[in-house]
């Protein structure tokens, strides 16, 4: 009684909600499928919303909790995507494939897009202003543009790169990983929705974890007031960077269960219109609010496709809805309506504890 | 646990569960084109997907109007029986992935794969996986039937082109200037960089080219987001070449049309399929594209009986002049028909049945259609049929030699 009571404490109650969503959705889907009453339709979407929702709670960290505005958040995905292809081709040729190949995937994709989110972060979160976002928007443009161009090869030599026009002759057995605009193809499907739940929960551990600690309370403190962050000597742009580079690496986590989930994507799909995506699911389930971030990330991947019955009309009404949410959720009346439910609620709760 | 708690886990319990819902029920589709008053026989059910929303709505659309024209015409004879569900697929590879499931989810039987070929080669291996026939009216992309994209083998066999390849038409092109000397000898080409079409024609183009001996003089690119094309077309006027290759879609094509003549270049243009569209193109003056060369299997005012009844069965419903998009969808129909009747193929075979028995019947028939005669598909899924070259005369297309 003690551990479920300490596990919904005011300082963890968030997390423990955020972790028994997933482990009850996945709970449902797992013996949805094994029962076969799952249509292959929903199914296939589960793997890229497992995705979706580890690149949303990233971006959360940045956006919700360190308050810096990110508008690249695609292109860390990106990078994410495209490493991990070229690591899967290099495994798959040397008769390694399956889950370990997707576990170091997913390694390298995130250790890859920290690294280059630390390089642009490192100038960019010393200034003061939306400085950042401007990058981040200039990355997602810039990661497009170079890998619609690249084209990457392996053959029995090795690696063999070319940039805008592929001149490259690859020995007897050898293939393309990247095309330039004809992206990746041929890539070997490992991912499942069993890697995507473990990732989410990761994604989320990895989050409450940052929060939680002192590195996590310079980060509130930094967002809240900066100068009374600086006068207690914590390092702003220290703090922004570490914020920014966990969710770059969750974004090319993500990118790379997202990329060995289908045998063939274009570097045009993490463009600007994606990061915006990312944004307002980041946006509509609340800042900082990861339970939140993951409902409203399932619901908008998976609701334009439940509308396909709707046929000529599906857009229109998945915008309609949209900012149906989005007015709902903001209508002032209606919260001070579920204000006061709650409080009634509480009361009660208390006369009854009397 | 407080009951703001309960309410949020309840909450969360409710969508995972609505979701459940959806997806046991959510295997909904339209089902235009199906005929009630058809006999006995059942209806084959034919799925297509394509982009109806989105910046390649144009041929989505166009592909779905001229198949529901087609397989209304096909279920009015009596015969073969079709039933279509066409799905949004917005062009993009994650949603084609989602638009093919959900057919799977109605029961599709027979396919016209996919509008385009970023979409058909995202989902060219579920097709092989799960033994579907299908036959796209435009993924030009080797990407769309062949593993192997690098020599173009390994196909995966159940996926065959109404359409000519990308490298085909970079080839015919090269070819057809190469025996057509007259339009000019130094060549400029202008090419979209980050454009699988455009960069396939490219290279086979030169590759042709350099075989042949043909003088290409300069080489531009350019990328989607461009909107100024003076740097390029000045570069391309510099180096004097007299006949300009586009290998491009009409909008930048337009656009580089408007700029020639801005700065006074008058050369040959010579462009492939994805010129057509050039004269409908709204707020363009269509003086610019006179004497435009391009390689297509379609021109909407030839004279042959069939592709007169398209045309204006497609300009009386939609109000446009249908393009090659459109001409292939109705082609592709037309040749599912005729395999199917020739196979003797019914509804209630299994799909593993009627694939082997379609791709029998296309390796093995012959086709004539409105964009091409005596059409006929190798084992890998390429169509062979004589390309066409027109040229653009006092504002409509006209045949050349």
């Amino acid at each position: 009684m003690n551990v479920i009571k300490n596990l919904f404490s005011p300082k963890k109650r968030s997390r423990t909600i955020s972790l028994l969503i997933v482990i009850i959705a996945y709970a449902i889907l797992q013996i949805m499928s094994s029962t076969h009453n799952i249509s292959r339709l929903l199914m296939s979407l589960l793997v890229p919303v497992c995705a979706y929702i580890t690149a949303a709670i990233g971006l959360n960290l940045n956006v919700g909790f360190s308050g810096e505005l990110n508008l690249g958040q695609a292109g860390f995905m990106s990078i994410g995507a495209f490493t991990s292809v070229i690591i899967a081709g290099i495994f798959n040729a040397n008769g390694i494939e399956g889950i370990p190949v997707l576990i170091v995937c997913i390694i390298c994709g995130s250790i890859m897009a920290a690294l280059i989110g630390w390089l642009i972060s490192v100038p960019v979160l010393k200034l003061q202003g939306d400085y950042l976002a401007i990058v981040t928007l200039a990355f997602g443009q810039i990661i497009m543009s170079l890998i619609n161009n690249l084209y990457v090869g392996l053959d029995a030599n090795g690696l063999h790169f070319a940039f805008v026009t592929n001149n490259m002759t690859l020995a007897e057995g050898g293939r393309m990983l990247i095309s330039g605009p004809m992206g990746a193809t041929g890539v070997r499907t490992v991912s499942t929705l069993t890697a995507g739940a473990v990732l989410v929960i990761i994604a989320l551990l990895i989050a409450y974890n940052l929060i939680d600690s002192k590195s996590g309370r310079a980060i509130t403190a930094a967002r809240d007031n900066r100068i009374a962050a600086e006068s207690i000597g914590i390092s702003i742009s220290k703090t922004k960077t570490l914020a920014f580079v966990v969710s770059a690496s969750l974004g090319g986590a993500a990118g790379a269960l997202y990329a060995l989930n289908y045998s063939s994507f274009v570097a045009a799909k993490f463009d600007f219109n994606s990061s915006i995506l990312l944004l307002v699911y980041v946006v509509l389930g609340g800042l900082g609010n990861m339970s939140g971030t993951i409902i409203s990330t399932a619901l908008l991947v998976v609701l334009p496709e439940m509308l396909r019955f709707l046929q000529s009309y599906r857009m229109l009404i998945y915008a309609i809805v949209l900012i149906a949410i989005m007015l709902i959720s903001n209508n002032e009346t209606l919260k001070t309506k579920a204000e006061q439910f709650r409080n009634k609620l509480g009361a009660s709760k208390r006369k009854g504890a009397e | 646990m407080n009951y703001r708690n309960l309410l949020k886990t309840g909450l969360a319990a409710v969508m995972a569960v609505s979701l459940a819902a959806c997806g046991s029920s959510g295997n909904g589709g339209s089902d235009s084109g199906s005929s009630d008053g058809a006999g006995s026989t059942a209806a084959l059910k034919l799925g297509a997907s394509g982009p109806i929303t989105g910046n390649a709505a144009v041929y989505g659309l166009a592909v779905q109007h001229a198949a529901e024209i087609a397989i209304e015409e096909v279920n009015a004879m009596g015969g073969t029986q079709l039933e279509f569900n066409f799905q949004d697929d917005q062009a993009d590879t994650e949603k084609a992935v989602a638009a093919y499931n959900a057919l799977m989810d109605w029961g599709m039987q027979i396919s016209l794969a996919t509008v385009t070929s970023g979409s058909g080669q995202a989902v060219a291996p579920n097709y092989a996986q799960d033994n579907i026939f299908g036959i796209t009216p435009s993924g030009s992309s080797t990407a769309v039937i062949y593993r192997d994209t690098v020599n173009n083998t390994d196909p995966y066999g159940v996926l065959f082109q109404m359409c000519f390849t990308d490298p085909n038409q970079g080839t015919a092109s090269a070819d057809y200037l190469n025996t057509h000397k007259e339009l000019g000898s130094k060549i400029g080409i202008i090419y979209r960089s980050d454009d699988n079409y455009s960069t396939g024609i490219y290279q086979t183009f030169k590759a042709e080219a350099d075989k042949l001996g043909l003088n290409i003089v300069d080489t531009e690119t350019f990328v989607d987001s461009d909107t100024d094309y003076s740097v390029q077309v000045k570069k391309i006027a510099d180096a004097g070449a007299d006949i300009v290759f586009l290998p491009i879609y009409y909008q930048p094509a337009s656009q580089i049309l408007v700029e020639a003549e801005k700065q006074g270049f008058k050369p040959n243009f010579f462009g492939c399929d994805g010129m057509d569209g050039i004269l409908t193109l709204e707020n363009f003056d269509t003086s610019l594209a006179e004497g435009l060369y391009m390689l297509t299997p379609f021109s909407a005012d030839a004279e042959d009986e069939k592709t007169v009844n398209f045309v204006k069965k497609y300009t009386e419903k939609y109000g446009e002049v249908p393009n090659q998009f459109a001409a292939d969808a109705y082609d592709c129909v037309y040749a599912i028909k005729q395999a199917i009747d020739h196979a003797g193929i019914t509804a209630d075979m299994s799909t593993d049945d009627i694939t082997a028995a379609m791709v029998k019947e296309f390796t093995s028939m012959t086709f004539d259609g409105i964009t091409g005669t005596s059409m006929t598909w190798s084992e890998s899924g390429e169509v062979s049929k004589a390309p066409k070259a027109v040229v653009i005369e006092n504002g409509v297309y006209v045949g050349v030699e």
